[in-house]
């Protein structure tokens, strides 16, 4: 009996070694509490980015005491990176250890990575609905708006398959800054909606030079007429206005085509000096508040950087150039359908053990979509509400109609450039998002830079080039090594993956195997016993 | 007992000997690689090739280092250079390297970018050079570009209309830089200390956090250049 026990013991343990050889647990799915506990105290981590603005910091720092005082038994640590890119790669880092923060900003882009761990994000379907917590839910304790009160076409851009795995925070759009002063000056008017033949046209146009070497627009030695500073958005806006492939709903790489040469080819005519890229030579705004860009294309969100009269300033004032700047769409391809990238961080919120936490994590989440903090954040830079309840308040709508009223707060190219998504909602669109659009994005972006560098370098650009550069960028960023069917479901990101599955079935039947020969073996000898004692 | 002692202080003083002699040995570069006056000259977008020795590492991040690098002539900033994350704790301050890649501009700043490198036999440390002189003239201040300099006798400015004496890039967490004035013979001079050079623990960063606008310095860091030159700090004292 004492042997039989003792296997027995060395069996369980050897199991549950086994066990714990396959990793840390995964957090069970997130279900929801019937009510919220009141009675605990919960400590939540906050991981958020500003734009070097100490005005958006201060929204974050209100939005919390604010939300304390409604809630004294939670607590929200801020924690403020000033890159997305940081952010991104430090919940990768805290998902093996499960210290992920609670409430993330973050793109959806990246979150299509964070499904990859098992229930690590949390789907919001069941709290956006839920009666008493959810969306304008009774037990709120501020005034949250409701689903249909939230803009539709921000919301669905949080949809990741079947499930909302985000709420939007802020929306913007890119924008182009132009020195109107200059462009008169070379004797072009500006169209109500650029192209991108008029832009590559008044930038070559501006590189005329003086004897001695300075350029005859601005009288200095310095001049980038056209400047863009997200090169990935660059590609991927060319190629939607092209109605050419970028991605699609099924994950499907379709960037490597003929449209993306062409306009490489493009990039490649104008980069001997009337193109270059924020990776390449700095920042926009900078060449441009110092009269040396002329086209600045940045997002809406940087609009308080750019313009001689700007409200923030990164360059000395001494180098600050006068000249009369105006914010207008991005170039189009085709002006009467025109389109442009909807971009701004959205929130997530990140799976725990205890759902109570998580609830807690949702109220606050929730309470980042309050008017009060809608507003004040979206008037910091050229963002937009995401809220339709917000955007049609008294106050937004002033501040709107303000513009111009100041170089600070009523700041007019901040106001002018919230206005081009306001006003271009409907030609907005969205890349579509699965585990690997975050590096398609930047490969997207690579090809742009690759091929500028490439004629700085006064290397050869042709058709072989951009072959070899395809199947570069294709190998660099693994997009040759997806499984092409990336779209997005539940089940595709809770299942276990194929060989853990095998390596589970193998176990199982190894240990079933040696029960039975056990079990076998044990009744062969008590045959055996009871022969020897007939 | 003499005898061995008399041999011994021979053995020192012939070994003191040969080290001052490697200190002031000219670098002789191997084959193929540039000179300092080389690699000035050398055009925006040229591949370069040099020998440089690591004087400090600002970060790793997806497998690139950066790093501030200097020879015996010159110093070369090094961004974001392929390396995995062993390999950068192996180049460490001193770390003779050659390095390829080409030379560039970012907002002023002289760089190698998209370099490889390969480690090498010896080890420098610059010792820092007296700048204060030739602060005011951007001409001469600039052929000393990333440089290991120090600046005597300067001024803490209000950084901004606050009246503040430094600013924070992040005040709520403090992860990363810090901004400060300083003035000097009336002009005055936007410096820097770079978190991922001297994060907030280090004494740098927390003797800025204690400037008061007014305050006399001598400060030691490397002249790097943003829209103009930006010192990354690494060491503030009270001016003698």
């Amino acid at each position: 009996m004492k042997k039989i026990l003792s296997v027995f013991v060395l069996l369980v343990l050897l199991f549950l070694c086994l066990c714990s050889c396959h990793g840390a647990r995964s957090l069970d799915e997130f279900v929801m509490p019937e009510t919220f506990d009141e009675s605990r105290t919960y400590e939540l981590n906050f991981w958020a980015k500003n734009d070097t603005n100490k005005v958006q910091t201060k929204v974050y720092v209100d939005a919390i005491a604010d939300f304390e005082a409604l809630y004294p038994n939670i607590k929200i640590n801020l924690n403020l990176y000033s890159d997305y890119g940081r952010i991104y790669n430090d919940v990768i880092t805290n998902i093996s250890t499960k210290t992920t923060p609670n409430i993330c900003i973050t793109y959806p882009d990246h979150i299509a990575t964070y499904l990859t761990g098992v229930n690590t994000v949390v789907p919001l379907d069941g709290l956006f609905e839920n009666e008493k917590y959810g969306l304008g839910g009774s037990e709120v304790k501020f005034d949250s708006p409701e689903f249909s009160e939230l803009v539709p076409q921000f919301i669905e851009e949080c949809k990741l398959g079947d499930y909302y795995y985000a709420i939007p925070y802020m929306r913007s759009t890119e924008a182009c800054y132009i020195n109107k002063t200059y462009v008169e000056k070379l004797g072009y008017e500006i169209p109500d909606i650029l192209t991108w033949d008029f832009i590559w046209e008044v930038s070559e146009a501006a590189l005329a030079r003086n004897d001695d070497g300075t350029y005859k627009i601005n009288g200095q030695k310095v001049l980038i007429p056209f400047i863009y500073k997200s090169t990935d958005n660059m590609m991927i806006q060319y190629l939607k206005q092209s109605g050419a492939g970028y991605s699609n709903d099924g994950g499907d790489i379709l960037i490597f085509n003929d449209e993306t040469k062409s306009f490489l080819k493009t990039v490649a005519e104008h980069s001997h000096g009337a193109f270059s890229t924020f990776k390449i030579s700095s920042y926009p705004g900078n060449f441009f508040n110092a009269g040396q860009c002329i086209f600045a294309i940045d997002s809406t969100a940087g609009s308080t950087w750019i313009g001689s009269k700007a409200t923030h300033l990164d360059i000395s004032k001494e180098n600050l150039v006068e000249f009369e700047t105006i914010v207008k769409m991005i170039p189009q391809v085709k002006p009467n359908e025109p389109k442009m990238i909807s971009q701004g961080p959205s929130v997530c919120i990140f799976n725990k053990d205890d759902p109570q936490e998580v609830l807690a994590s949702w109220l606050f989440a929730q309470y980042l979509l309050t008017n009060k903090v809608q507003i004040s954040y979206a008037e910091t830079e050229g963002y937009v509400p995401v809220t339709l309840k917000a955007q049609e308040t008294e106050e937004y709508k002033n501040y709107l109609s303000r513009s111009g009223e100041d170089n600070d707060f009523y700041y007019k190219i901040k106001i002018e450039a919230s206005k081009i998504l306001l006003e271009n909602r409907k030609y907005t669109f969205v890349t579509p998002v699965f585990n690997g659009s975050a590096s398609l994005r930047d490969a997207a972006g690579d090809l742009i830079e690759n091929t500028v560098k490439s004629v700085n370098r006064k290397e050869t650009v042709d058709d072989a080039y951009f072959e070899k550069m395809f199947g570069r960028v294709n190998s660099l960023y693994r997009l040759d090594q997806r499984n092409p069917s990336g779209a997005l479901s539940k089940t595709e990101f809770h299942g276990l993956p194929a060989a853990s599955v095998t390596l589970i079935v193998i176990l199982c039947a190894v240990w079933l195997g040696i029960i039975t020969v056990f079990i076998i073996s044990r009744i062969r000898a008590k045959n055996k016993s009871n022969l020897h004692n007939k | 007992m003499k005898k061995t002692f008399a041999i011994a202080l021979a053995l020192t003083m012939i070994f003191a000997l040969f080290a001052c002699t490697n200190t002031e040995k000219p670098d002789v570069k191997g084959p193929g690689v540039m000179t300092y006056a080389e690699y000035k000259a050398a055009a925006l977008n040229d591949k370069v090739v040099v020998e440089t020795y690591v004087q400090a590492k600002q970060s790793w991040w997806d497998n690139k280092g950066t790093f501030y690098t200097q020879d015996k002539d010159g110093a070369y900033f090094i961004y974001e250079m392929a390396c995995t994350e062993e390999e950068y704790k192996k180049l460490t301050p001193g770390t003779k390297i050659k390095v390829t890649g080409f030379k560039s501009e970012w907002s002023g700043e002289i760089e190698i970018i998209d370099a490889t490198y390969e480690i090498e036999q010896g080890s420098f440390i610059a010792k820092a050079l007296d700048a204060t002189s030739i602060l005011a003239d951007d001409e001469k201040l600039i052929a000393h570009q990333n440089e290991f300099v120090s600046l005597k006798g300067l001024t803490v400015e209000a950084y901004d209309d606050s009246g503040a004496a430094f600013a924070y890039k992040n005040a709520e967490n403090k992860t990363d830089d810090l901004y400060y004035k300083v003035s000097k013979d009336g002009k005055t001079y936007n410096f820097c200390v770079e978190f991922y050079l001297c994060g907030k623990d280090t004494d740098v960063y927390k003797a800025v956090e204690a400037f008061k606008v007014g305050d006399k310095i001598d400060v030691e860091g490397y002249l790097y250049w943003y829209n103009g030159v930006n010192l990354h700090t690494t060491s503030v004292k009270a001016a003698k």
